[in-house]
This record gives structure tokens, sequence and C-alpha cells, in this order.
């Protein structure tokens, strides 16, 4: 899943700036599994904003709402005429939820409320680790299930580098070294003759690099006349 | 022979091979550089000049490569997958190739965050391996990375750094043979403090008859002090010394006078040690003693070949 992070509340508050009426905008999923920007999260969020506007002596009215989804027309559609009531919106979804109102309505303010941080799932309750980039050229069969492009820090492809120390990356020994896991899954596999094989550099085109990436799938597409 | 550097000869001509360490400094003024190279001309076969060592902002190895190439000394400039993508990188080593540089040695680098600019954008588009391919196949096979071909040949000596200390410790052996079947000439490995563990690696490495195909120079760093000694185990990654070494500084009354036999004690057990082919002296703000180091462990006068 997509996993945020509420910004500082200083900021939010310097993102609402001078606007009097206020919607935060909960998203009813990633970010309410990993607890950034849920119905609970937008309504805690609502209620400080309320009491910062009283302590401050400004007017304001700021009031929460949670839509199943940010990142689709259909639930975004049905909340319209509530959207239209606000003069900025504090969206609690992940970048795209922002940028998908924005771009159905522009005359919206849709402002973020969350730092989008990454793809990953949760280890524990309350602690969520990356796994996943997007790269757009999956590696995981290489490496059975161990992702290198993510959680080597250096994204190398034939590890490990010479940092790697008692299983622990050379950034921080909070961090796992991805070529030791590697290395230890393969060996425990019988597997390690496949490291010997030089992985060529990779395509990059098919991440970012190459552009925001759009997929087309004419044989789901409505409107490819067939 | 493939390129014809001082530093292929003297390991070509069975020689033990030595190199020094030069590290660009924080300004544009390389007058301090330039000395040490100075103070160390006839010590040393050539001299490696680090790309931007520890992530820090330097001047870039390559110009200084070139300043060494006008004083007739021989620069192995060091190339870091960090900054630059493969666009970048080819480049460069073509531009080096240019100024005259013949030894290029292939690295990862050490982390971004670890530099003064921790909020740099890591390239990392190839790692190490795929750069010494990369280069090999460049020199060997007229072609870039891309595939397409270059208009005109390009020669020089390719190396990579090995850590026998890292982990896991079977795989550094079997990395080793990645970076020969890669295409590089000669090893420099990580600073030797753990004797005992580099001989335990290079019976591995000789088990596969590696040392046969790549010339290993083993990296000695000469202790300066004990709280130097304690830094390097603490705080630069890839590391280890045994709390013997340190423990030896800490009892010696000349505690210089001790760090410089250490570092001469490794040198003279390189040499015994089979399929060493040299080795790489790194004494970082203390370049002024790699004279004096070469010439104690008994590698003075360099061979002319
Ligand atoms: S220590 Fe391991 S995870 Fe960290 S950069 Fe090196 S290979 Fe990657």
């Amino acid at each position: 899943m997509i996993v945020g992070e509420r910004k500082p509340f200083e900021q939010i508050e310097e993102i609402v700036d001078s606007n009097s009426k206020i919607l935060v905008l909960g998203c009813g999923t990633c970010v309410t599994v990993c607890l950034a920007g849920g119905q609970k999260e937008a309504e805690e969020l609502a209620a400080s904003l309320r009491i910062k506007c009283k302590k401050d002596n400004k007017q304001a009215e700021v009031d929460a709402l949670t839509i199943e989804r940010q990142c689709e027309y259909e639930f975004v559609d049905q909340v319209k005429s509530r959207l239209d009531e606000y003069e900025i919106i504090i969206s609690l979804a992940c970048g795209v939820g922002v940028q998908t109102i924005t771009e159905r309505y522009p005359s919206l303010l849709v402002m973020p409320g969350l730092n989008t941080k990454f793809m990953g799932y949760p280890l524990e309750q309350g602690v969520w680790s990356e796994r996943c980039l997007g790269c757009g050229d999956c590696v995981l069969h290489l490496t059975r299930g161990i992702c290198p492009v993510t959680r080597c820090a250096k994204s190398i492809l034939n590890g490990p580098c010479g940092g790697s120390a008692e299983g622990k990356c050379e950034l921080s020994p909070e961090i796992d070294c991805a070529w030791h896991l590697i290395h230890e899954r393969l060996s425990n596999l019988g597997r390690l003759k496949e490291l010997e094989t030089i992985q060529p550099p990779k395509d990059w085109s098919s991440s970012h690099h190459g552009g925001p990436r759009t997929i087309v799938r004419e044989d789901v597409r409505l409107d490819s006349g067939e | 022979m493939i390129v014809g550097s001082n530093l292929e000869k003297v390991i070509n001509s069975g020689n033990f091979a030595v190199t020094g360490e030069l590290g660009p400094p924080k300004s544009a003024d390389i007058e301090t550089l330039k000395h040490h190279a100075e103070e160390m001309r006839h010590y040393v076969d050539a001299y490696n000049i680090t790309d931007n060592q520890t992530a820090i902002v330097r001047t870039s190895s390559i110009a200084c490569g070139a300043v060494l190439v006008q004083m007739g000394l021989e620069p192995i400039i060091q190339i870091t997958v960090r900054d630059r993508n493969r666009v970048c990188i080819q480049s460069d080593v073509l531009g080096a190739s240019a100024l005259g540089i013949k030894n290029v040695l292939c690295l990862s680098g050490d982390h971004q965050q670890f530099g003064n600019e921790p909020g740099a954008k890591g390239v990392y588009d190839i790692d190490s391996m795929q750069l010494i391919k990369g280069l090999k196949d460049m020199r060997d096979d007229g072609v870039f990375m891309g595939g397409e071909e270059l208009e005109a040949p390009v020669s020089y000596y390719l190396g990579a750094v090995e850590n026998p200390f890292a982990d896991p410790f079977e795989y550094r052996v079997d990395r080793l043979e990645k970076k020969v079947n890669a295409g590089v000439s000669f090893i420099q490995t990580q600073c030797i403090f753990d004797l005992e563990r580099f001989k335990k690696w290079m019976e591995l490495v000789r088990e596969r008859g590696l040392h046969k195909k790549v010339a290993i120079l083993g990296g000695v760093t000469p202790i300066k002090s004990l709280g130097a000694a304690r830094y390097m185990k603490n705080n630069v990654s890839g590391i280890t010394i045994p709390d013997e070494v340190i423990d030896r500084i800490k009892g010696a009354e000349k505690k210089k006078e001790e760090g410089l036999k250490i570092a001469i004690e490794t040198i003279e057990q390189l040499k015994e040690i089979e399929g060493v082919a040299g080795a790489h002296v790194m004494a970082i703000a203390w370049e002024e003693k790699v004279p004096e180091i070469v010439e104690r462990a008994g590698l003075y006068p360099r061979p002319n070949v």
C-alpha cells in the first residue's frame, strides 16, 4: 500500500493561510490503513485546526469528511457539491488523491496535508517499511523476492557493496543490507550460483526516469471502438 | 600489455607494485596535492586520486589526474557510480583518456548521506560491476554501454576495489571473481589491519586461482594516533581494526612510530603472501610518510620498467 505521514501541524497552518472555510478530506484506502489520513485522522486534524483558530481569535469553519478513495473520479464526483462549499481543502490522501481532485475540479483549492512516503507494508503495529519503488521492470524473480532496487541504498544489482557489515547496510545499523538478505536467501535455496551472472545495467526508462508513466490497455478501454 | 601504463608494466614484470593515494582538496587550490605527489615521486608506481571521497565535495579526480600527468606522474583516477550516470561516466572516462590518464579504478562510492551534501540525489544508475563491464566493453569491443560504437578505440588499465573485511565473508571471494569476469586487471583492497582475516581471504582467492587472473594490491594505512584508529574503527564504513592493533598503539610510547611500524610490518607480511601483487598505501593526511614507509618496507627504489 501507499504509506504516508501527516505533515507537521505548523506547515498545515501555513498552507491553510487566511482561508476561513476549511475542509479536511480523509481518504478511506491506503492512508486509512497506515493510520495517517483516514476518518479518524481527518477529524483530529480538523479539531486541532479549530482549537488553533479559536486561540488565535480567527473566525473559521473547519469540517472533516472522508471518502472511500480520492484517486478515482467516481468517488470524488459523489461529494462535489460538498467540496464546493469550502475555500480550501486539506487532503489527507496521498499525492495522487490531491492531483485527481485538482484535475477533475480545477476551481477547487486542494492542498496536501500528508507527505506521501512510499509503497510498503507494516512490519508490526506502528512500523512501516518500504518495499517497492515502482521501477517498472520487476527483478524480484532474480533475487527470489527481495528487492535490491528499493532496499539497497545504492540500488545495486550485483551486490553487496564494500560497506555491508554484519548484515547491516553501511548507511545505518538500523537498515538490513538487502544484498546480505539476498545472499542468505539464495544460499538457503541452494541457488548461490545464480549470483555469478553479471546483471546488466537496468533500463531506467521504464521507471520515473522516462517521465510520468501511463499504461493504456486497449482490451479494457471503454472507447476502444471494439 | 593493454595500455602500457607504468602500473601495468610493474605488475606484469612481476615486481611488487606500490601505489599511493592522494585526496583532492575542498578547493581549487591543489598546491598541497602537487606537493604530496612530488614527495612520493620515485616511491610509488602510480597515484590513486579519490573521487569525492566519503561523498565530500572536492576538486575532481580527473582534473587532479590531468595535473599529475603534466607533472610526469601517473594517476589512477577513481570513478564512483554515486554521482554520475552512464552518460556522464563514459564521457568522463573518454575525457580522462584524452588527458593522458591511463588507469581507472571503479567503485560504488560511499553513500552521499555520509558527506557534506547529504540531501543530494544519489545517482546509482549503474553499479560498480556494471561499470567495470561497461568500461571493459568500451575498451575491448569499442562499444558504449548502450551498444553504439565508439568512433575510435580507447584504452586504459582497469581496476576495482574489494573489501575482504565486509560481509558476507564467504561471498567476498565470489564477488572478486565476478569483478575479474567483468574485466578488471588489478584490485586494491580495503585497508588491512586484520591480517589473519586477509590471509584467510587470500587462501580462498588462491583456491580459485584468481590471483593469477588479477593483480591484488593490499591496502595499507599507517595509523597516526589512537584517536585516528578509533575514528576509523567506528566511523569509516567497511574498515575493521582488531582490538590488538588498537591496544598496540595504546601501549606504545611513541604512537606515531608504532603506527608506521604496523604499516611496514603489514607490507612485509603482504610480500610473503602468495598471490599478493603489491601494496596500496593510503596515508591520508600523512602523505609525507609514504617515502619512509616504502623505503623501510624494502620497496625502494621502484623498478624502472
Ligand atoms: S551495504 Fe548493502 S544495502 Fe547498503 S548500500 Fe551496500 S549493498 Fe546496498
